[in-house]
């Protein structure tokens, strides 16, 4: 299988189209692990994690930050449709570190409560892949 | 004759109306750009999902997800989310449904659908009322999942979803589509269906996309019908103001007419009057 190909990459929130683009590598955050795309993969279809999606175009990478949702592999097409996603240019670092506070503090009060305490840790964790995110921007 | 005062005073009437229709123009102006924005931007999520799921569907066994269940339509639903056209819509396939000996009821979403159904005394399942001014998505998420269930319960046999969508400013259009059972992706003929690899499995990829599809298509037609709304109403307070605008021309003339008729009446008066001095 030719690696030369391309794949055409379309991210979808229900707020608005986050990346319509013809990439040649992806690698993203599955349910089951991370995994990556290239050209001719068999068609596949999971969930997706909160954490990071990279993907290479002319060689040079790109990431975003997303939150829950899937992606669907087909031939040279790839739908990730998530809640959000975040490029990393356009994260905000002050907002996420402050989430970032907001949410261990959470965690720690929380505790007992076992809802407070696993909605407490998703914004961890949501707040920690901006950061990550945010990070490889600079 | 109307006399000039009664003139002026309607003259005045009129722009007072037309006041009024103006600034309901700019309000629903003002909304429509932000509900068709809203509108537009959801569109792409709500239909790479109705792909993505078509093209599940397909390659998907029946059994899989109660969702995906084919069952024989005995019963069926339809979501109504109301602006008058699309009442006789869904009104349309009742009737058509009860040919056929389906029973249907309805959902429906916004007053102008409830008042209507409840006067010709439609099976109502539910209403929502008073929502769309201030359009949220967990009021979809609300209606998916009952949805969601009463299908799963096999209460009903088939969903479907009547809306407006939003064309542009000028055009909007009464749609109808099936929200349940899924459809699954037409192919060409000859097209091997190749089956996807599933992670985590197949069971959990449904559970977790399927409900989450529902609520998609809902909230995608309440948007929409929300954009046609006010599209509609500007196109209708523009229109008011327009008449009002004419309607005040054509009173002006006949105001300058009938003052030009009293001057001259005084002048003739006056003449007359040094005529028989004379």
């Amino acid at each position: 299988m030719s690696v030369e190909g391309k794949i055409f990459l379309d991210i979808v929130t229900p707020e608005k189209s986050v990346i319509k683009e013809e990439v040649s590598e992806i690698t993203a955050p599955g349910e089951e692990g991370e995994f990556g795309v290239l050209p001719g993969h068999t068609p596949f279809i999971t969930t997706l994690k909160i954490g990071e999606i990279k993907y290479r175009k002319n060689g040079s990478p790109s990431y975003l930050a997303v939150n829950w949702g899937f992606a669907e592999v087909t031939g040279n097409r790839v739908y990730i449709l998530v809640e959000t996603a975040e490029k990393a240019e356009q994260i905000d670092l002050k907002r996420a570190e402050a989430a970032r506070a907001r949410a261990e503090e959470r965690i720690k009060k929380a505790g007992k409560e076992e809802i407070d305490y696993a909605r407490a840790q998703a914004a961890l964790s949501r707040a920690l892949v901006r950061l990550q995110v945010a990070s490889r921007a600079r | 004759m109307a006399t000039l005062r009664d003139i002026r005073r309607r003259i005045g009437s009129v722009k007072n109306t037309q006041t009024i229709t103006r600034a309901m123009q700019m309000v629903a102006a003002a909304k429509l750009r932000r509900a068709q924005e809203n509108a537009l931007k959801a569109r792409p999520y709500a239909e790479k999902m109705g792909e993505v799921l078509s093209s599940l569907a397909l390659r998907t066994q029946g059994d899989a997800h109660p969702l995906l269940e084919r069952r024989e339509a005995k019963r069926a639903r339809i979501i109504v989310i109301s602006a008058e056209r699309g009442l006789s819509k869904a009104e349309g396939i009742v009737k058509e449904n009860k040919k056929r000996s389906i029973e249907t009821s309805l959902v429906a979403v916004g007053i102008k659908g409830r008042d209507y159904f409840k006067r010709r005394k439609y099976d109502r399942y539910k209403e929502y009322i008073d929502v769309l001014g201030d359009l949220k998505y967990s009021l979809a998420s609300d209606i998916g999942r009952d949805m969601v269930e009463s299908y799963g319960d096999k209460a009903v046999d088939e969903i479907g979803l009547v809306y407006t969508k939003f064309r542009s400013t000028m055009r909007q259009e009464v749609v109808a589509e099936t929200l349940l059972p899924i459809k699954p992706m037409e192919t060409e003929p000859g097209e091997s269906v190749i089956d996807y690899i599933y992670e985590p499995d197949e069971e959990r990829i449904l559970k977790e996309i399927l409900p989450r599809y529902v609520e998609v298509q809902i909230f995608k037609a309440l948007l929409e019908s929300v954009a046609s709304e006010y599209a509609a109403r500007m196109m209708a307070m523009e229109a008011a103001t327009k008449n009002a605008g004419e309607l005040i021309e054509s009173l002006t003339l006949s105001y300058n007419k009938a003052r030009q008729a009293t001057i001259t009446k005084e002048m003739l008066d006056i003449v007359g009057g040094s005529e028989a001095l004379k």
